[in-house]
């Protein structure tokens, strides 16, 4: 058996599969002769699928490789290694120009919804320019999806002459959306989309991404490090560290039964907006700090934190497999009958 | 429990060249010794303001206080900090009122030394001695767990990460045996699990300490496990103040209904469709002349367009800025 194990080939219901997908960042000194002093590993070895018309949630803090693994899924990173697949069809074998022709149907959302419109440009600019790009559209039809699109992200026809700056933050974000969606795409990564909006506003992009969801079919990619959101958004989650994929199931699993000691810290330490249960809580507390990932532990990426550390940890990096149907994780104690349970008093 | 701080109708304004920013428009609170009060709000919505304000961080120009009193009460007496001039704001700021931001960064020096940074702050502030000062640093970090302490004295902020600096922050914050200390958004930028171990620090040392802390957040979930009163602030204004179990239990203002409604909750099972809040929230550009949520409010009725509502208490300790009762879904007869 190979060290990592890949999910199950594709069915029909599988939209994106990722193998042993690498994404290393060249480190170089010297400024006339620069040379190769080592490698970030931003993500190393990951493999997973997202099927068709679900949201796949993924979480980790930050610099772990989320939205590092969302590039280079879309190939707007060119991965170290590795194999993506959208369908039936090899992205990474593809030529630029083969891409460029599938990039209608995989879209991305940024976080900054202002840095990402630009301010010189009218609404209708904004959103007319990938049918133009494209070359999908006639003229004359453009307006009009423009129109479709406003309304089907909740703004209106009459917004189409005004600037970003005349909008609030949630309405910049429906015009990305209004964007990623022109080209009617199958698939679209989300990087941390509801991240700079408040809380009130917040409900109403979520919202909007859930209706879209149900109402055009699409495949979700999202990437926050809000859990609580991306439980409510998700039907399942991985979560990462160090550029590793340590777990990965569905959400309501993930969060009540987690399996892997780095996700049992993660939700332990999620704050629960309700006074009596959030006092009382237990967390799970880690030690140290998050190596860096130029020089990443050897073993397991967690063993320099995790309580249930073992010697073979150090050496061997567990594999990451299907330990509970539907349910994968890196961890060398899991074994679906509590083997990498943290005991919550034992730790205090 | 006698209040250490009461603040009375504090009014901040921005004179800008596109117009005047009404900030603040009559704020109102006051903080117990000991306890914390939690400060959330949507962006904007003057939480940062009013503490700069307190503070006298704002620039001037274009900020002005217009109105208010801020009194501070310890054993020295009562103080207004609004009426305190340069030198004697410097003192209190750092001293007896500690204060800790989100951007732990740009608040530290970049070229001086972390012990040092925090010594200086000890000198000024309790005259001690050089190597006194060495000491009681080096035991702050080891206090607020910085692993290594004194070997870290020497390092600079650069040389540690988000949460360390946090760390470092808070250790600056409690140097001087401060009597507040205000936390502006201080774990937003960190990730949860730092967050919750910051959190837990800081409780730790306002028990042992007995400090009172005022914690400015947007983050609902942290003010459950933090807060013994929570203050709701809506376009410069605070629109409820409550202890937090009443807040969660009964909020009683329809932006505070609506906020709790729009949070998804990660302990409840399946997911229901989130209930948001329609509209953004007001600009500011134009002296409130009504109810500053109208525009959102599902409950708005023809007095809340012709009318600033006032702050009434609807409970011991619960505070309400609004003219109707959504308990008896009728508006209110008493104000
Ligand atoms: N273009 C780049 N060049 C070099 N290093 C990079 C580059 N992009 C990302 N990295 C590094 O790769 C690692 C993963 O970064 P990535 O942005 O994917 O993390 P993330 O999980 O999205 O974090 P965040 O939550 O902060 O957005 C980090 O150590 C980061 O510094
Ligand atoms: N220097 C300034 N000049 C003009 N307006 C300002 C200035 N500083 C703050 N304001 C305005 O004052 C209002 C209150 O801002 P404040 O920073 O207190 O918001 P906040 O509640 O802290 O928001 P956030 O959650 O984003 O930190 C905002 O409308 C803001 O634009
Ligand atoms: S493999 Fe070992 S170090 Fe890694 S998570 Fe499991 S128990 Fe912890
Ligand atoms: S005063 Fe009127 S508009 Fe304002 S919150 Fe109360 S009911 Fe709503
Ligand atoms: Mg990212
Ligand atoms: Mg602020």
């Amino acid at each position: 058996m190979s060290e990592h194990s890949v999910p199950p080939a594709p069915g029909s219901d599988v939209l994106v599969r990722v193998e042993h997908l690498k994404k290393y960042f060249p480190i170089r000194k010297g400024a006339v002769i620069s040379r190769l002093v080592g490698n970030v590993k931003a993500v190393d070895d990951v493999s997973f699928e997202i099927r068709r018309g679900e949201t796949l949630g993924v979480v980790g803090e930050s610099g772990c490789g989320k939205s590092t693994t969302g590039r280079a899924v879309l190939q707007l990173h060119k991965p170290t290694a590795g194999r993506v697949f959208l369908e039936d069809t090899e992205l990474t074998a593809l030529s630029p120009p083969e891409i460029r022709r599938l990039r209608p149907r995989m879209q991305m959302i940024f976080q900054d919804s202002y840095d990402s419109l630009n301010p010189r440009h009218s609404v209708r600019k904004i959103i007319a320019e990938p049918l133009v790009v494209q070359g999908v559209m006639p003229a004359d039809k453009i307006r009009d999806r423009v129109v479709e699109l406003l309304e089907l992200v909740g703004l209106q026809a009459s917004h189409m002459v005004r600037f970003p700056h005349e909008f609030s933050g949630g309405q910049r974000q429906r015009i990305n959306i209004a964007r990623a969606l022109a080209l009617n795409p199958d698939f679209v990564v989300c990087d941390e989309p509801i991240s700079a909006l408040d809380v009130s506003i917040q409900a109403q992009v979520v919202n909007l991404f859930e209706d879209l969801q149900k109402q055009l079919g699409l495949t979700y990619m999202f990437i926050a490090h809000d859990l609580s959101m991306v439980q409510h958004i998700s039907h399942r989650v991985a979560v990462m560290y160090l550029g590793n994929l340590v777990e990965l199931t569905r959400r309501d699993k993930l969060f009540h039964d987690p399996l892997h000691p780095y996700t049992q810290s993660l939700m332990s330490a999620v704050p629960i907006p309700e006074p009596r249960l959030e006092r009382k809580r237990k967390r799970i507390p880690l030690q140290g700090e998050v190596p860096s990932p130029a020089n990443p532990p050897s073993g397991c990426v967690f063993h320099t934190r995790c309580p249930l550390a073992q010697d073979i940890c150090e050496e061997e990096p567990p594999p990451y497999r299907e330990v509970l149907p539907d349910h994968w994780v890196a961890c060398h104690l899991a074994d679906g009958r509590g083997g990498s349970k943290i005991a919550v008093e034992e730790i205090r | 429990m006698a209040p250490i701080l009461e603040v009375s109708d504090l009014v901040t304004r921005f004179y800008t060249f596109d117009g005047v920013v009404h900030a603040l428009n009559g704020v109102s609170f006051d903080l117990q010794a000991g306890e914390t009060l939690a400060i959330v709000g949507e962006s904007g919505s003057g939480k940062s303001v009013t503490m700069m304000s307190l503070l006298h961080l704002l620039p001037m120009p274009p900020a002005r206080i217009e109105g208010g009193s801020a009194l501070f009460h310890d054993d020295s007496g009562t103080i207004d900090l609004l009426k305190l001039n340069r030198a004697e704001i410097s003192r209190v700021r750092g001293g007896r009122i500690g204060f800790i931001f989100q951007d732990a960064l740009s608040a530290l020096n970049p070229v001086m030394t972390v012990g040092r940074q925090i010594a200086e702050s000890l000198e000024r502030h309790l005259g001690l001695g050089h190597e006194q000062c060495r000491r009681r640093v080096v035991e702050l970090l080891e206090k607020v767990g910085i692993p290594g302490a004194k070997q870290r004295y020497r390092n600079y902020p650069h040389q540690f990460s988000g949460g360390m600096r946090q760390r470092v922050m808070i250790a600056v914050a409690m140097a001087c045996n401060p009597k507040i200390v205000i936390a502006d958004e201080p774990t937003t930028a960190l990730d949860v699990t730092v967050q919750a171990q910051i959190v837990e620090l800081t409780q730790q040392l306002q028990r042992e300490l007995g400090i009172a802390v005022i914690w400015i957040t947007h983050d609902l979930g942290v003010v459950a496990g933090i807060a013994d009163r929570v203050l709701v602030m809506y376009a410069g204004r605070p629109v409820e103040i409550a202890p937090v179990d009443d807040l969660y239990d009964h909020p009683g203002h329809p932006y505070t209904i609506g906020l709790l409604e729009a949070l998804p909750r990660m302990d409840a099972a399946g997911s229901k469709r989130l209930i948001s809040i329609e509209g953004s929230p007001p600009d500011l550009m134009a002296p409130p002349a009504h109810c500053q949520f109208a525009w959102r409010c599902r409950y708005a009725f023809e007095r809340c367009w012709n009318e600033v509502p006032p702050q009434v208490s609807v409970g011991p300790q619960h505070h309400i800025t609004c003219f109707y009762d959504v308990n008896r879904e009728r508006p209110r007869d008493n104000v």
